[in-house]
């Protein structure tokens, strides 16, 4: 009858998004009078039973070689594996990158329902109902859950973790772990750097600063917040920026507490990728700009004058 | 070499989100409907893209669908494709959608089952990994690079803060975001084309939806912007530091 959290590593650290998923499983396990249980794949170097301050009991591990590298059909298999040992009825994912491989598998292979983009704890007045994001930020759906097991994935950002006292207890798993078809080659990751879709402060910029040569007052900015750098279509698209930086409709939808859009005049598409922002900062020369709308805090003037002096300030602040 | 590329209709990236019948609908009143994008710019592109080099690929479209989903099938076969398919129903969720895929796959058997990372509407990022596992195939998301040899395929997937490149046989299941195609526009001799390219009607295949949608919401509306001199950068800083509480 438990909750199973998947507890997502990478490079044998436990991902932030799943600091968050532990914190939610946690409070819907309260919500529904069980406890909340981890499932770990592979060998992680991190202290897991200090995982129990997020409010996990036991953590299920499944450490076996073929688990170090990703291979969603695999994970589906194990984990149903412990889903159908642990008698699990919820199993929640964070939405991230892994979990929106394996949750969907997991769905199908269990004919559990399954809603990805969750926001909110479910409501569990009538049935089973869970609110996500749908129409790229500009609305909510509730969904219901009309099976007896079911999936959460839930967004990044979207629920805080808690931390409290406890630790886990650590259960090794004997599973049945298939070869993987899917062979990692080479992984390619900016060490050091706040990955997007993790960070709590995001500075972007826009097609407002004229050319990539003048990316270094976004930089500097980013640098004394430790927020992590984004861009609008049109820079990803002119490559001044890579690709991998461009939030938006079409590229990455993030949702940190602190949103900062530099020379960006908010078309429909980007706001979409953005909206979930807890606070935006706009700053543009433009006042017609129709960020300005969406935005909590603004500033009209030129990027080139404001951005340095606002990343004095904050050195000020920070000292 | 066979192709399936999935495509789904979806509103206008621009359209007007509203509710109707106490919001519990999407209201289509006045929205223009698209190929997905991730379906037509990156999926449906780099298929077309692999046919260029081999030209004995076979390129099938699928949409699950009601026959409003055709203008959208033949917009798709004005860029490239060769037979489309259309599951003569009401899409209702992602695991009834992947089910009729899976259905139609599994009767044709495909090298290469392409979806688009997510649709722009619901947003579930499902329909692929679904699919894979209901035909038992490996399965790579968020792809932003597809290369094929043979009978290999390398593909860089999207991970936290970079890439991982992976290498895998097929038959596999993709689904593509940026970088692996780019967008096309269609021609004048690709518009003639998809007037008569094979369009076929299945019936679904009897499945149950495993999720119902109870209601949507609008988020609510911002309280407005407070706006900053730009000679008071002071100010702001402090805004956010002691009102947003965000720095």
């Amino acid at each position: 009858m438990s909750v199973l959290i998947f507890i997502d590593s990478s490079e044998g650290h436990v991902k932030k998004a799943s600091l968050e998923a532990m914190s939610y499983g946690s409070a819907v396990a309260k919500q529904l009078n069980t406890t909340a249980e981890g499932v770990v794949l592979g060998s992680v170097t991190d202290d897991l039973a200090a995982l129990g301050k997020y409010g996990v009991k036991k953590i299920h591990q499944v450490n076996n070689d073929s688990l170090n590298h990703f291979d969603s059909q695999v994970c589906t298999n194990v984990i149903a594996q412990v889903v159908q040992a642990t008698g699990a009825k919820l199993i929640v994912f964070s939405n991230n990158v892994d979990g929106k491989a394996v949750a969907p598998r997991l769905s199908a292979r269990l004919k559990a329902a399954i809603v990805s983009g969750a926001v909110a704890l479910p409501d569990t007045s009538k049935g089973f109902v869970v609110k996500k994001n749908v129409f790229s930020g500009k609305a909510f759906a509730n969904i219901s859950l009309d099976t007896d097991v079911k999936i959460i994935a839930l967004n990044p950002n979207a629920y805080k973790i808690e931390a409290g006292e406890g630790t886990a207890e650590i259960v090794p798993f004997n599973a049945n772990v298939p070869s993987p078809k899917i062979k990692v080659t080479a992984v390619d990751k900016a060490s050091g750097e706040v990955p997007l879709t993790e960070a709590e402060i995001v500075v972007s910029g826009g097609r407002g600063l004229k050319g990539p040569e003048n990316w270094g007052i976004v930089e500097d900015l980013a640098h004394v917040l430790h927020a992590a750098l984004a861009c609008s279509r049109p820079v990803a698209d002119a490559h001044w920026r890579p690709h991998n930086e461009h939030v938006g409709q079409t590229g990455i939808a993030i949702a940190p507490n602190l949103y900062i859009a530099i020379g960006i005049s908010g078309a429909i598409q980007h706001l979409a990728g953005v909206n979930r922002s807890k606070t935006i900062v706009v700053i543009n020369k433009d006042p017609e700009a129709p960020f300005f709308k969406a935005a909590d805090y603004g500033i009209v003037g030129d990027a080139f004058e404001v951005v340095p002096k606002l990343t004095e300030a904050i050195k000020k602040l920070k000292s | 070499m066979k192709i399936l590329v999935c495509i789904s209709k979806t509103p206008d990236t621009t359209a007007k989100i509203a509710f109707r019948d106490n919001n519990t609908k999407f209201d289509t009143n006045g929205v223009q409907w698209i190929i997905n994008p991730y379906d037509e710019w990156y999926s449906l592109v780099r298929a077309i893209e692999l046919k260029e080099k081999d030209a004995s690929t076979i390129i099938h479209l699928i949409t699950v669908g009601l026959a409003d989903t055709e203008p959208i099938i033949r917009k798709a076969f004005a860029l490239g494709g060769d037979e489309a398919i259309r599951v003569n129903a009401d899409s209702q969720d992602s695991f009834y959608i992947a089910s009729q895929i899976a259905e139609v796959a599994k009767q044709n058997s495909y090298d290469l089952v392409f979806t688009g990372k997510e649709t722009i509407d619901y947003n579930g990022s499902s329909v692929g990994g679904m699919t894979a596992e209901l035909l038992d195939m490996p399965y790579v998301s968020l792809a932003t690079k597809f290369e094929l040899n043979g009978n290999k395929a390398t593909v860089n997937r999207e991970i936290e803060g970079g890439e991982e490149v992976c290498e895998v046989e097929l038959p596999l299941v993709v689904s593509c975001a940026k970088g692996v195609a780019e967008q096309r526009i269609p021609n004048m001799r690709g518009i003639m084309a998809a007037r008569t390219k094979p369009l076929k009607v299945v019936e679904p295949a009897n499945v149950n939806a495993l999720t119902s949608i109870q209601s949507f919401d609008l988020p609510p509306a911002k309280a407005g912007v407070k706006l900053v001199s730009p000679d008071n950068v002071e100010e702001l800083v402090r805004l956010l530091h002691e009102e947003a509480r965000v720095i």
